[in-house]
């Protein structure tokens, strides 16, 4: 493997695994607050692949276009049906059991899809990036790399960052960081759980639609799309530590690594090698690498 | 162990009658269908062993219904057919020991982080299948010849492999029945409830856990080989996580803890599928027909807390007026 190839395939490897954590962090923030196995989580992400899609004709219509108005108006969507989602399917199962709530995300899966197929069809779209980020830069003499995907790896760290500030240094990170630990004593010291579950929801939601948003300019949008993300993403979460920020960055860094020199490495073996590096991890450590709470 | 009343024995008595005499009047549509329901019966059985019984939500148990599907074909020689004798409890064995290892790296963990690594093992099984050639990689590999056991059973016609599984399902309720209430059966119930009690009491909960794990699997095996048996074809899907989840929908929306409620779910999620499926009352949404499904699955468990299986219970409820005392 030359320098380029190598450079070339690790950029990939950030690359996807950045974009892995976009979504992997909203699943085990939702799950560390509200205790809820989203299984929905990655049909958000296909929702956010659609709308990229979708909303771009209309976003140049009515509003003069753009490729971060399309990403402001699909955020403030997804922000907007994080909230009524959960006010109409989940507010009242937090007292259940843990297997109601799985039983209701994998309603709203199927729930997802048709009306996907419904409203635009089963067809696999290609989505153009934006054409000042559509070129790519030389590597070595003859490779070249695209310019959208270091793009793309720079809006996740600026996110990544962002959270960090978020839950490092704002009173609602506080909170939700108190709530992942223990969610009775928050709830008796006077903070209202059901707003923040609500608004930690909306979050993950954004977190997913945003991230099949950007990734569809590189991935295409499919149908199905949105169930491969989201066993990759448990996988995320287990390695990293349910409830752990932290653990899910890490761990998507070594899964990206993992999968995509698995891929040019070892063809044949590339789908197992993700989970055989769980196994590892967990015969390591039972509780993932950041075990929260 | 929950005791069980007259009209839930004869409630499960009256199915099995009606099931065992629908053999003789049933059309090959019919036959199949229920067929299929009832290997979907016995797989969810075997996950109602160790979710309901012991609390341990495996959410990958496609992999040993897969396993058990893919060693029917696999080992099932190219130049005829295969004894049952031998390939039964060959399918059931190669299941068994996936889940044995599964369970011995998995049982380390537990509550939600069970579900998730039982969901990662399974899919290391889908990859395997779906990535290599040993199985017939995506398209799968036909079963040309179905096993049998001399002349007297040949599980070619429909009539008899359905009677078969209906033995197959009898003989798994029955023995899960007798099994929750043997020492076993208290011991698995204890451990759900509360394991650092059965631990002060001396009792090795690790193994309890293990080998009802591995019997859960060894039961979805047994679903496996009966499935790729009826249908002649085995492909990745049988391990996928579709799979998983929809078996756990079927135990969860029948009603978890019950073994009757395996049993309903099995039926009711296979029914729904159909009607959603029928084009005759949806016509061209009928396509469509995952979007029923799943606000059915949406309502009942808006509606239901407790599965079918509480649906009577819920009704009285409604009747007398009281509010509801187990949420």
């Amino acid at each position: 493997m030359t320098t380029a190839t190598f450079l070339i395939q690790y950029l990939n490897a950030l690359q996807y695994g950045l974009l892995l954590f976009l979504v992997a962090s909203g699943l085990t923030l939702i799950f560390g607050i509200m205790g809820v196995i989203n299984l929905a989580h990655g049909s958000f992400y296909m929702t956010g692949a659609y709308m990229a899609y979708a909303l771009a004709p209309w976003v140049e219509g009515h509003l003069g276009g753009g490729f971060f108005v399309t990403l402001a108006v699909g955020v403030i969507l997804a922000v907007a049906l994080g909230y009524v989602l959960e006010w109409a399917f989940f507010s009242y199962l937090h007292e259940r059991e843990h297997l109601q709530q799985v039983l209701m995300t994998y309603g709203l899966i199927l729930v997802f899809e048709e009306l996907r197929s419904l409203i635009v069809g089963d067809d696999v779209h290609g989505v153009k990036a934006p054409e000042w980020l559509a070129g790519s830069i030389p590597l070595g003499d003859v490779m070249t790399y695209p310019v959208y995907r270091l793009f793309m790896s720079g809006v996740c760290i600026v996110l990544a960052l962002a959270m960090y500030w978020l839950f490092r240094h704002t009173r609602l990170g506080m909170r939700i960081r108190a709530g992942s630990t223990n969610r009775e004593m928050v709830q008796n010291l006077g903070i209202d759980v059901s707003r923040l579950y609500r608004v930690v929801f909306a979050g993950g939601v954004a977190l997913a639609v945003f991230a099949g948003m950007l990734a569809a300019p590189v991935s295409s949008v499919y149908p199905g799309m949105g169930n491969q993300v989201l066993i990759v993403c448990f996988v995320v979460v287990v390695i990293g530590g349910i409830g752990s920020i932290r653990g899910a960055l890490l761990a998507s860094l070594l899964i990206g690594v993992v999968d995509t020199f698995g891929k040019v490495l070892l063809p044949q073996a590339a789908g197992v090698l993700v989970y055989v590096l769980m196994a590892l991890i967990l015969l390591w450590k039972p509780g993932g690498l950041f075990k929260a709470g | 162990m929950r005791a069980t009343s007259v009209p839930q024995t004869v409630f499960t008595v009256v199915v099995f009658v009606a099931l065992a005499g629908y053999a003789f009047v049933g059309g090959s549509f019919g036959l199949d269908l229920i067929t299929k329901i009832m290997i979907y019966a016995i797989f969810a059985l075997s996950l109602e062993l160790i979710a309901g019984g012991v609390g341990l939500v495996s959410f990958g148990h496609a992999a040993y219904f897969g396993i058990g599907a893919y060693a029917a074909v696999l080992l099932t020689p190219k130049d005829g057919a295969a004894s049952l004798v031998l390939l039964l409890p060959a399918a059931v064995c190669a299941a068994a020991l996936y889940a044995l290892a599964v369970g011995a790296l998995s049982l380390r963990t537990r509550g939600v982080y069970f579900i998730m690594v039982t969901l990662a093992f399974a899919q290391m099984a889908y990859y395997v299948a779906h990535d290599t050639p040993l199985g017939g990689g995506t398209d799968g590999i036909y079963l040309t010849q179905k096993p049998a056991i001399g002349e007297a059973l040949n599980l070619n016609q429909p009539v008899m492999i359905y009677g078969f599984t209906l033995v197959v399902l009898a003989a798994v309720f029955l023995f899960l029945a007798l099994l929750n209430r043997s020492r076993f059966g208290h011991a698995l119930a204890g451990i759900r409830v509360n394991e650092q009690r059965m631990r002060a009491m001396s009792y090795s909960t690790f193994g309890y856990k293990l080998a009802a794990f591995t019997l859960s699997g060894a039961i979805a095996g047994f679903a496996g080989f009966l499935f790729a048996v009826k249908d002649g074809f085995v492909n990745p899907e049988l391990m996928s996580w579709h799979l998983s989840g929809a078996v756990l929908v079927m135990v969860i929306l029948g009603g978890l803890g019950h073994l009757r409620g395996a049993l309903i779910g099995a039926f009711a999620f296979v029914l729904l599928q159909e009607f959603f499926k029928s084009e005759a009352i949806f016509g061209a949404l009928a396509k469509h027909w995952h979007l029923g499904l799943g606000l059915a699955i949406i309502v009942s468990v808006t509606l239901l807390p407790n599965g079918l299986v509480g649906l009577p219970a819920e009704i009285k409820r409604h009747l007398a007026g009281t509010p509801r005392d187990n949420t």
